[in-house]
């Protein structure tokens, strides 16, 4: 089995917020609800960089440490997911979480917000592969149907790589090597406590 | 003689042409060399140093998306996980060892001169309604907010998901509600007792004597001696507190952002744990910890020598008034006399 990771190179990100899009429409996601989105750090200066950033399925993802009903479980390709049964939409999850992807379906006064919605790596959730019930709650399960995250597999630039881990960082190591500079593979300190030096 | 010069013409055009583009040809040598697209971008590493919080625009009209990666959240886990534990077992275990310890070596604080038989009047019908309606949400919130601390450790092992599921979702509702009449009990109790609670010079009195469960004796005190006022200020105070915190909480986004709702948590539990180990004490000398204690907030009225013996400042004042009140009574009953 893979460990499955996400890595943005952001050398190589247009902003082109396509894969924000793709997301959308892949997995019908509610209206006010961003799976992934796009990140754009000093914008306008020398050295602007832009991030693509969705839930990264972290090693030990304090999600799952602070839910209060253990909503969240963890697939032998290390992608964490939640069950929507479960889950009480207390909103701790989006505390803890370093890379805000916990959402939730309304603002939420009085405790109201709904259950929590996030990236799933394109792997569904607790309900049968390819069921109804499953593309309802959590989109569609890309996974079980032997294909990688839309996000990352439409990127024009291929600037996202969503795959095995050591694989999509052998890719991101090569391109660095080859020319000459890298600004690293945001966010995997925080999600894996490991990161890509080339 | 124009021909020569025709040619030397173009010689020097040429050569001028192919010094030109040597000369552009090593400056672009020069600058491939030189340049590095990185040099000026932004490093994760020193924006989380930095900042410890990594936020730029984005295209979405989410503002909250904009935030990249905010390293608080592992630390708010941090506490949450361990240190919210501790603090808990620390308040309710330390809370609880504390008075059965007591219990086991002093016993129930009895009467010392037995009862009297004859009662007086300690708390009216609206007082006991404004406690009972705070002691009810208090319990209901104690227990639904201790279940989202402990009750995945301590509860889910006995049941399965979908009923804990279901028990802390109903429990999260009665949270969220039942804070708004116990905010409401906590501004009425302020107004209804501020005034008896007043710190005076007679508690120090009472303080350096110890009270009546440290010390041995019975220190004078007027309607609420210095332990009794400590607990009101911690009610009112903890109260609002918890209730500021609780609903910075229950309204998301409303001025808070992720940041000041991990903050307003922290306050919230910590005051919250704090609270129910003191609540635990103030339930152990309402009922079995001292004698005759319960019937001021059950019935209402207590045994005129617990009232001697505990508030002999207030029980003087209420004699007096009852002496007062008829004399006063009469006048104004009678003016046609």
């Amino acid at each position: 089995m893979a460990r499955m990771k996400f890595l943005c190179d952001a050398d190589r990100c247009i902003e082109c917020n396509a894969c924000v899009t793709a997301c959308k429409n892949e997995h019908e996601v509610p209206w006010g609800i961003n799976r992934r989105r796009v990140v754009t750090l000093n914008d306008g200066k020398p050295g602007e960089r832009s991030i693509s950033m969705a839930c990264m399925h972290c090693t030990d993802a304090p999600c799952q440490a602070v839910c209060p009903v253990d909503a969240f479980y963890t697939t032998a390709d290390a992608v964490v997911l939640h069950s929507k049964d479960i889950c009480i939409g207390c909103g701790y999850c989006f505390y803890a979480c370093p890379f805000g992807a916990p959402q939730y379906p309304r603002i939420g006064n009085f405790g109201t917000r709904g259950k929590m919605d996030k990236c799933t790596f394109c792997a569904g959730g607790p309900e049968p592969d390819g069921s109804a019930a499953e593309y309802e709650k959590y989109g569609a399960n890309r996974l079980a149907e032997g294909k990688l995250p839309l996000c990352a597999e439409m990127c024009s630039t291929k600037s996202l790589l969503a795959g095995d881990g050591d694989i999509i960082a052998q890719i991101y190591k090569e391109r660095v090597v080859t020319r000459g500079y890298g600004s690293g593979a945001w966010g995997w300190k925080t999600a894996y406590g490991e990161t890509v030096s080339s | 003689m124009t021909a020569l010069a025709a040619k030397l013409r173009w010689l020097l055009f040429a050569l001028t042409l192919f010094t030109g583009f040597l000369l552009a040809g090593s400056a672009t040598a020069q600058q491939a060399s030189s340049v590095d697209p990185n040099a000026s971008a932004v490093k994760e590493d020193q924006l989380l140093q930095q900042l410890h919080t990594v936020r730029g625009l984005g295209s979405i009209p989410d503002s909250k998306s904009y935030t990249l990666e905010q390293l608080a959240g592992p630390e708010w886990r941090h506490y949450h996980e361990v240190t919210l534990r501790w603090i808990g077992a620390i308040c309710i275990l330390g809370a609880l060892a504390v008075l059965i310890f007591y219990y086991l070596t002093r016993g129930m604080i009895r009467i010392e001169s037995g009862r009297s038989g004859r009662a007086i009047v300690r708390f009216g019908p609206y007082e006991r309604f404004i406690h009972w309606m705070m002691a009810a949400c208090f319990v209901i919130l104690a227990l639904s907010g201790l279940n989202i601390t402990f009750g995945r450790p301590l509860l889910l092992p006995l049941m399965s998901p979908e009923a804990f599921s279901t028990l802390s979702a109903w429990s999260k509702y009665a949270h969220n509600y039942l804070s708004f009449p116990f905010t409401l009990s906590v501004i009425l109790m302020f107004f209804m007792w501020v005034a008896d609670n007043l710190p005076t010079r007679v508690d120090i009195e009472w303080l350096k004597r110890g009270g009546g469960m440290i010390g041995h004796d019975h220190p004078p005190a007027y309607r609420f001696n210095a332990g009794q006022k400590l607990l009101f200020w911690i009610v009112f105070l903890g109260g609002s507190a918890a209730a500021i915190s609780g609903y910075m909480l229950i309204f998301p986004f409303y001025g808070t952002d992720v940041h000041t709702m991990q903050l307003a948590e922290i306050g919230h539990s910590i005051i919250a744990m704090l609270f129910i180990g003191t609540m635990l004490a103030h339930i152990y000398i309402g009922t079995i910890g001292m004698e005759g204690a319960f019937e001021a907030m059950g019935s209402g009225t207590v045994d005129v020598n617990w009232a001697k013996e505990h508030h002999q400042l207030w029980l003087e004042d209420e004699k007096a008034k009852a002496r007062q009140a008829p004399a006063q009574a009469r006048p104004s009953a009678s003016p046609g006399d």
